[in-house]
């Protein structure tokens, strides 16, 4: 069983690797849309797998943040991904085994996984 | 929605999106199988005018579309297992809606991953102050933000993965056991 006594212990370990860390410049964002379509298309399930990935990984330049209705209800899951110096790249139908590839290929390796973007499926 | 849980991850953001800093959710269920949902925040609140008409799914605060399907589904939800929504709102104090479910009602919908609603909730507003507690009469599931921060201190976020990991875990363990002692019933 979890207790509050193991977050205590995590806590001391993000401590010491935040004093490791030095400025950030190249902050990747990973945003989800959480609104009544995200949410009842499955988006509560990628949104866990993006977290649980990003810290099975250690990627300290990762942020995965919530949003609400991106627009394109019919494609959801979506998920945007924000890679400072290049263009913002949108992921839709998102199914939670879809999350791995793309947390090595992108967010790790910067090579956009083509066939889950919107100009694939539009 | 396949599960209450994401019914009640839908209701919730909404006290987020009306500047909540503080978000009680509370489930109780009793030995007849009748479940009560409450879902309280401090936020803007609603006037009697918009309150009374909010359940219509052509009724939102957005501007950009004109349709708002969350509590109209959370409505429906409760109403097809011959429960009842109310809503309670003041404006500049907050918002409670509390849900009633029939659990042995045939189209009663599961009620799925609690523990990853709240653990996302609080992943997506660390700064909200949230407290959950699930009652049933095998036993109770319980988490306060409060308790965490108490913990964690100022300088780690509960945004954080590891932290999201954690809550996300130690809740699907609290909730297990309420849900193992139902099959050995």
């Amino acid at each position: 069983m979890k207790s509050l006594e193991e977050l205590r212990a995590i806590r001391e370990k993000m401590k010491r690797q935040m004093d490791l860390r030095g400025p950030n410049e190249d902050h990747i964002r990973v945003v989800v849309g959480m609104a009544t379509c995200g949410i009842a298309a499955g988006a509560r399930p990628v949104m866990a797998a993006f977290l649980d990935e990003v810290e099975k990984r250690g990627l300290k330049n990762v942020t995965v943040s919530q949003t609400g209705c991106i627009g394109v209800c019919r494609l959801e899951p979506i998920v945007e991904v924000f890679v400072p110096g290049e263009e913002k790249v949108t992921y839709v139908k998102m199914k939670p085994d879809m999350v791995p590839a793309i947390v090595e290929q992108h967010l790790v390796n910067h090579n956009v996984v083509t066939d889950y973007t919107i100009g694939a499926a539009e | 929605m396949k599960e209450l849980s994401l019914n009640i991850l839908d209701v919730a953001q909404n006290s987020i999106s009306a500047g909540a800093t503080r978000l009680d959710l509370t489930l109780t269920e009793g030995e007849s199988g009748w479940l009560t949902v409450v879902i309280a925040d401090n936020g803007r609140g609603m006037s009697p005018e918009f309150l009374a008409k909010v359940t219509d799914p052509f009724t939102t605060t957005r501007t950009t579309r004109k349709v708002g399907m969350g509590l109209a589904l959370y409505l429906l939800a409760a109403e097809q297992t011959g429960g009842t929504l109310r809503m309670e709102s003041t404006p500049g104090q907050g918002t409670t809606v509390t849900a009633t479910f029939d659990r042995k009602h045939l189209d009663c919908p599961p009620l799925g991953d609690l523990a990853g609603t709240v653990a996302l909730l609080i992943q997506g507003s660390p700064e909200l102050e949230v407290h959950y507690r699930h009652t049933t009469p095998r036993g109770e599931a319980e988490l306060s933000t409060e308790e965490l921060k108490a913990v964690l201190g100022d300088d780690i976020s509960l945004a954080e993965p590891e932290i999201f990991t954690w809550i996300q875990t130690y809740l699907s363990e609290q909730e297990a056991q309420l849900e193992g002692a139902v099959q050995e019933r």
